[in-house]
């Protein structure tokens, strides 16, 4: 377990963390979601030792690391520019935190072809980073971390410098390998969609503190803030609330709570329907349906339908932003 | 013929005007004049004991001035593009001082230091150690003047390559040094390579303050470039040319020697 306890960290006159805590289980695959300049990277960079905060301490099973080097933090640490060395071939890579421990030759030749495998480069041993793909720098990158076994593996934004089809493929595949290999792990994302896919706990982090850690359910269903309910997904105001698109029943007939309004827009995107509605007030409103839905209304610009909230939990008592944010 | 690239070819052209009127003709010129009478002659006026001497000399100030410029160059380089401290602005404007004084100045300023009467000097004296009309003195001038280059040649590429690298090393449990000889250093050699080329060639050829602080003693305190001024000044033409064309030839050696290592880069450095 990582467990970090009331961290702060100042870079000059900038508070990169504000009295930060956290605590990551045994096992788990941790996102530290977040907008950019929320402070997700230097929480981790503290973890991992490249930092070190001006107040709060870090344990790491259950030993304090706060003032331990990072080479003897027992870490792997991933970078979102890989920080391969691009002067050492696939194999001198992989095999670099071996050979700085010291261990016999065969073993690590035998350690190294194993890692290779499991992340998908066996036979390309001889390469030259230059020579690999962006997502198979990372995996090079992932395999060099995992070689010295280590206790907690920390990514700083693995999948960001690359492309979607890529980052979605790595994504599956990250979520597959920590299956298999089930080393704790925190990574560092600013994409909601990714934290979603694979994290078991997510930690959404604003302006310098974490607002709420949950799984992605707990956070998508309740969310603590405002700010929470709008990073995870798309919201759209009804009356006072913060409602999601897909949580607004369309009515051609008036229902108990329901309102009046006018459909402006709708957008066929396949099996998903969006309209947007102007109600009565002026208010405009996002709504997200299924095409049999959209059908069954034989929705229309300029119709008039009622809507009326469906899913109370997930609603949210609105702050002073505008709705409508993605 | 488009008009892009008649722009192209005259750009060329004159580029390459530039460089054969300013340096492969007066080069050239030398190696003619010294070997128009034939080779006997110049291989008599190279192997005088004054021009054998002055030879080793240039050669042994050189072996002392470059590696120790080396070691000072990327130390300085790491402190200068991965430290922060106070004071770092004023010595890295301090590190050019050598380029931008004239040599003449910097022989001078040593003297006021190491002179006899200098500051430093008569408690050398009085040591036992002569620095200024003595070697010691060749070898501080030309340290001076060399100093920058690995620096300057280090320091970009170290930027330019960035510490992420060696935070890995360092998160996979390597210490300073082993990071430091495994991944910085490997990162930046063709830096120093390119580096060291310069100090060489500058020291070799180095003659403002190696003439104020040597003294100019024939057989003791002269080297090369003094050797071939007192030649000139002489009327000995053909001797001046000789060891003209001998400073040439090191030079020209040194950077053949550089393009010889340099293609074997591996490919991961593309």
């Amino acid at each position: 377990m990582i467990s970090v306890t009331g961290v702060t960290k100042r870079f000059g006159d900038y508070v990169a963390l504000d009295d930060v805590s956290l605590e990551v289980p045994d096992g788990s695959l941790t996102a530290l979601l977040g907008p950019s300049g929320s402070g997700k990277s230097t929480l981790l960079r503290i973890i991992g030792g490249l930092e070190s905060p001006d107040v709060g301490n870090v344990v790491i099973h259950g030993e304090d690391q706060t003032a331990v080097a990072p080479q003897r933090r027992g870490i792997g640490f991933v970078f979102q520019h890989y920080a391969a060395f691009k002067h050492m071939t696939v194999r001198d890579n992989v095999a670099f935190g071996l050979t700085v421990r010291k261990r016999p030759k065969t073993e690590i030749a035998a350690r190294v072809d194993e890692l290779l495998e499991i992340v998908g480069l066996a036979g390309y041993q001889t390469r030259y980073p230059s020579q690999l793909s962006g997502g198979q720098r990372q995996r090079m990158a992932l395999a060099r971390a995992l070689a010295v076994e280590p206790k907690v593996l920390l990514l700083d934004e693995p999948f960001g410098a690359l492309d979607a089809k890529v980052r979605a493929d790595l994504r599956e595949w990250l979520r597959k390998l920590h299956d298999e290999v089930h080393v704790t792990t925190l990574l560092v994302t600013h994409d909601q969609e990714e934290a979603m896919s694979i994290a078991d706990q997510i930690a959404v982090m604003d302006h310098s503190r974490i607002e709420q850690v949950g799984s992605p359910v707990e956070l998508y269903d309740r969310p603590a803030t405002p700010f929470v309910m709008r990073f995870l997904g798309p919201v759209t105001q009804l009356g006072e609330a913060l409602v999601r698109p897909h949580d607004i029943a369309l009515s051609v007939d008036a229902r108990p709570g329901s309102s009046e309004a006018q459909v402006a827009r709708v957008v066929h995107l396949g099996f998903e329907v969006r309209a947007e509605l102007v109600l009565g007030d002026g208010q405009e409103l996002a709504v997200q349906l299924t095409r049999a839905e959209a059908d069954e209304l034989e929705l229309g610009v300029g119709d008039i339908v009622h809507v009326r909230s469906t899913a109370l939990p997930r609603a949210l008592a609105t702050d002073e932003e505008p709705a409508l944010s993605a | 013929m488009t008009v892009e690239r008649r722009w192209r070819l005259s750009l060329r052209v004159l580029a390459l005007g530039y460089l054969a009127l300013l340096l492969l003709v007066p080069v050239g010129l030398i190696f003619y004049r010294t070997f128009e009478h034939g080779v006997g002659g110049v291989w008599d006026s190279i192997t005088t004991p004054a021009a054998i001497h002055a030879f080793q000399l240039t050669l042994e100030v050189t072996a002392i001035a470059v590696p120790l410029n080396t070691v000072f160059g990327i130390v300085m380089a790491m402190a200068l593009a991965r430290g922060e401290w106070r004071g770092k602005g004023l010595v890295n404007a301090l590190i050019d001082l050598p380029f931008a004084v004239s040599p003449v100045v910097i022989g001078l300023s040593l003297i006021l230091v190491y002179g006899i009467d200098g500051w430093l000097g008569g408690a050398l004296a009085d040591l036992g150690i002569q620095v200024i009309f003595s070697v010691p003195g060749i070898v501080l001038a030309t340290i001076f003047v060399s100093l920058p280059f690995v620096v300057r040649e280090v320091t970009p590429v170290l930027r330019e390559i960035g510490d992420e690298q060696e935070q890995a090393a360092a998160t996979l449990g390597a210490g300073a040094w082993t990071t430091f000889r495994r991944v910085t250093f490997p990162s930046i050699r063709w830096g120093v390579a390119y580096g060291v080329v310069l100090s060489v060639a500058r020291c070799i050829g180095e003659f403002g303050a190696v003439s104020v602080v040597s003294g100019k003693i024939a057989g003791e305190t002269e080297t090369l470039t003094l050797l071939v001024e007192k030649r000139f000044q002489n009327f000995d033409l053909a001797g001046a040319y000789a060891a003209s064309a001998l400073l040439a030839l090191i030079a020209l050696a040194t950077l053949l020697a550089m393009t010889a290592i340099k293609p074997r880069r591996e490919e991961g450095d593309a």
